[in-house]
């Protein structure tokens, strides 16, 4: 048993954190006046963040759950608005189940050049994984793709697109999906984007018969839920990762506060009433800190294992972070939600992460089911 | 025991109803519906048709232009007027300062200023937070030095709701320095023309900019604008914050939240089903649902205990903090209702008027926002922790 990190873990969270504190200016992304800066992408990349999301095999050099962790966890921390968790999730899926020409591409991921972003999520699918419409035929060598798919992280600004769509069943079969490698203006594809809530832009993508040729096909056609689940159990523990980060900051802001606001002569820190809910949300956090090392130490696990990890630690991260958020908030006061304060960006960002992936509620119904299966 | 409503207040209810339907503009309904922001002349508009029955101020006595209602015809004054989304009425004028100055002011003050609210004529804004002052009021900072027929105001007020609509504003400032720090506090009325004041938006973490901070340097205010005694503002104040927490229960905001809520969960799906139907998401309405149920008799209980004219005490105390946490998680399940949908931040979208389409369902739209602004609640009006220790002071001892 060892909690502790690597001395490469070590070195990678310490660089990552001074980059970030010194890059991101968290009252900048709340005024919504950049949706995320490519210096800092291009920072990102040089240090090797990128690759260390990839394992050696794919041009990386990680990989790994704990990766994921450090990396995002530094994310969250500093708000950032960066699009890595798109590049973790479709960079991914190339990884899994690309043909040697696709996987070219990942060079160019890892070196910064190339955005990606994975467009799955479909207007009334909500957080089920396996409600795709959006339909995949085949004509001559190629396919025609037809669909909507919803707050596309990321996709008004990606080089590449993964593309989920349906070759067979009805919606709601979890067999039947396919993937596709799509190239940013491809006929066919409209797109309007928009900046999202907490930072980062999204887009609402309608796809009307867009031909892609037969080599935009990841993997085999049909088969591709199990990769789909996989790579969203990827996302989850980076997810909660850096919402781990965004607890911690709002923890050190608020607790800085409670310690120099002064009301009826004395801190704030010294009301118990206070005290003791701040404690609180310390316990809160640590849990959330386990949660999020159970997660990220079984996502090599068998599916049955490892699924039931992650409806656990977003289930537990997504009341925490409600938790955090609102007595972070009422601590502060009226200041706690102004706009030119950095806790307004860190609460936003933190409370989207219950709209992604699935929310506390969701993946408690699907932790119970998952139990009792 | 009767839970039951008199004849006369049931009639008022119908009247009520059919004047909502026939006078209510859609227009303004259809923005408090989907959560679209209300311009200065949308609430004037509202306000001058209230007022041709008398009901924009219907709790003040007839002989200063109200309808003299008691406590249970407010209570369904607010119920209608909420189910029918009507714009709230700007409690700055009708809530605050008006019963202030019947209350306290003097005779030329109330036949100045009480018409003047009512027909319009002055948008008022209250002066009391300042940046060192919060739930600690009476640290307030802001100075008022006597100079001949004058007073001389400097200092700043923050958290201004609406200030820049506003053409006056109240303010408890410091007159004395000797005592408690509560002693030297006086109720001064300021004309926002008056040179020496500047207004500042603040933005708030919903992207609006209702608040704002005012300054005043050397600004003059005329002696006769001080309302009560000088010194005496303490005593205003809190008679004031009493009045402000009659109507923070907000039932009938509450009883508007979870109907929307429902039609939400009901529109939304979930594993192909609709989100209402899912028995989790269910409870966590029908949880909300019962404490809102015991909230509206809570509220009735002060109200009825009010209407025989017991001043409220601890239980308005205990009405805002319940109030609000209600309303609070209903704004959140809402928001958790919308899945993906509530992430978008299109602002421009939540502009009347505006051709930018909201993504996704326009019931999505102002979620996020919603949620994170009414973090307010909890905090205006007395924040809930201060309710608690009036709670715990005037029933506990403590």
């Amino acid at each position: 048993m060892d909690f502790t990190l690597t001395e490469e873990r070590q070195m990678l969270q310490d660089g990552l954190r001074r980059m970030l504190a010194d890059k991101v200016d968290p009252k900048a992304v709340a005024r919504g006046d950049t949706a995320w800066s490519m210096e800092t992408w291009e920072a990102l990349a040089e240090m090797g963040v990128i690759g260390a999301l990839f394992t050696e095999e794919d041009g990386g050099f990680g990989g790994a759950g704990f990766d994921l962790m450090v990396v995002f966890e530094e994310m969250g921390r500093a708000g950032a608005p960066e699009p890595l968790m798109e590049t973790l999730i479709a960079g991914g899926l190339i990884a899994e189940l690309g043909s040697d020409a696709q996987k070219a591409h990942l060079d160019e991921v890892i070196g910064g050049a190339v955005q990606l972003a994975f467009a799955h999520s479909e207007p009334g699918a909500r957080f089920d994984l396996e409600r795709v419409a959006t339909e995949a035929r085949q004509d001559g060598d190629g396919w025609v793709l037809t669909g909507r798919k919803s707050v596309v992280a990321n996709g008004g600004e990606a080089d590449y697109i993964v593309v989920s769509a349906r070759v067979s069943g009805n919606t709601g079969d979890r067999d039947g999906l396919a993937l596709f490698l799509v190239p940013k203006g491809t006929d066919g594809m409209d797109l309007r984007d928009y900046p999202l809530t907490g930072g980062g832009r999204g887009a609402e993508i309608a796809m009307e018969d867009m031909r892609l040729p037969a080599d935009a096909l990841l993997g085999e056609a049909g088969h591709a839920f199990p990769a789909i689940e996989r790579a969203n159990a990827r996302a989850v523990a980076a997810q909660t990762a850096e919402a781990l980060g965004l607890m911690e900051r709002i923890k050190d802001l608020t607790a800085d506060y409670l310690q120099q606001r002064t009301q009826f002569d004395k801190p704030l820190i010294k009301f118990q009433a206070l005290a003791f809910r701040m404690a609180d949300v310390l316990i809160e956090i640590e849990q959330a800190r386990s949660a999020v090392i159970n997660l990220c130490g079984h996502l090599d696990a068998d599916r049955e294992t490892r699924e039931l990890h992650v409806s656990a630690t977003k289930q537990l991260v997504g009341e925490t972070a409600k938790l955090v958020v609102e007595e972070s908030i009422q601590m502060h006061g009226g200041i706690g939600i102004t706009q030119e304060y950095d806790l307004a960006h860190f609460a936003r960002r933190l409370t989207m992460v219950e709209h992604r992936f699935g929310d506390a509620l969701f993946h408690l119904g699907r932790f119970s089911r998952l139990r009792m299966a | 025991m009767d839970l039951s409503y008199s004849e006369k207040h049931e009639a008022f209810r119908k009247d009520l109803r059919t004047f909502l339907d026939e006078k209510l503009p859609k227009r303004l309904s259809d923005k408090v519906r989907l959560g679209q922001r209300l311009t200065k002349e949308d609430m004037e508009e509202w306000h001058a048709i209230l007022q041709t029955r008398n009901w924009l101020a219907g709790h003040w006595p007839e002989e200063y232009g109200g309808s003299g209602w008691d406590a249970v015809e407010r209570h369904i004054f607010e119920e209608e007027t909420t189910r029918a989304n009507a714009p709230r009425i700007l409690p700055f004028g009708i809530m605050m300062l008006g019963p202030v100055l019947m209350k306290f002011g003097n005779d030329e003050q109330k036949a100045h200023w009480l018409p003047r609210i009512l027909n319009g004529t002055d948008w008022w804004c209250q002066g009391y937070s300042e940046p060192g002052a919060g739930s600690d009021l009476a640290a307030l900072k802001t100075t008022a030095e006597r100079d001949g027929d004058h007073y001389v105001v400097n200092g700043q007020k923050t958290w201004t709701t609406l200030a820049q609509y506003a053409d006056h504003i109240f303010c408890l400032v410091r007159t004395g320095k000797d005592g408690k720090k509560q002693e030297g506090i006086s109720f001064l009325l300021i004309d926002m023309d008056d040179p020496g004041i500047e207004v500042r938006p603040i933005y708030l973490i919903d992207g609006g900019a209702e608040v704002n901070e005012v300054w005043f340097k050397d600004v003059r205010v005329p002696v006769e604008n001080l309302v009560g005694e000088e010194n005496q503002g303490w005593t205003i104040a809190k008679y004031l914050l009493t009045h402000e927490r009659t109507n923070i229960a907000g039932v009938g905001f509450a009883t508007q939240a979870l109907e929307n809520l429902k039609r939400i969960a009901g529109l939304e799906h979930q594993a192909g089903k609709p989100l209402i139907e899912d028995p989790l998401f269910a409870a966590e309405i029908a949880r909300l649902e019962i404490q809102l149920m015991a909230m509206a008799t809570t509220n009735l209980r002060v109200v009825s205990a009010a209407a025989e004219g017991n001043a409220p005490g601890a239980e308005s105390s205990m009405l805002k903090v319940k109030g609000t946490v209600i309303r609070q998680e209903l704004n959140d399940l809402t928001r958790r209702a919308c899945g993906p949908y509530a992430m978008p931040f299109v602002s421009e979208a939540l502009e009347a008027g505006s051709n930018v389409e909201p993504v996704g369902p326009d019931y999505a739209a102002p979620v996020s926002g919603k949620y994170f602004n009414n973090r307010k609640l909890s905090i205006y009006g007395g924040s809930n922790e201060v309710q608690k220790q009036i709670i715990a002071k005037m029933k506990l001892g403590a």
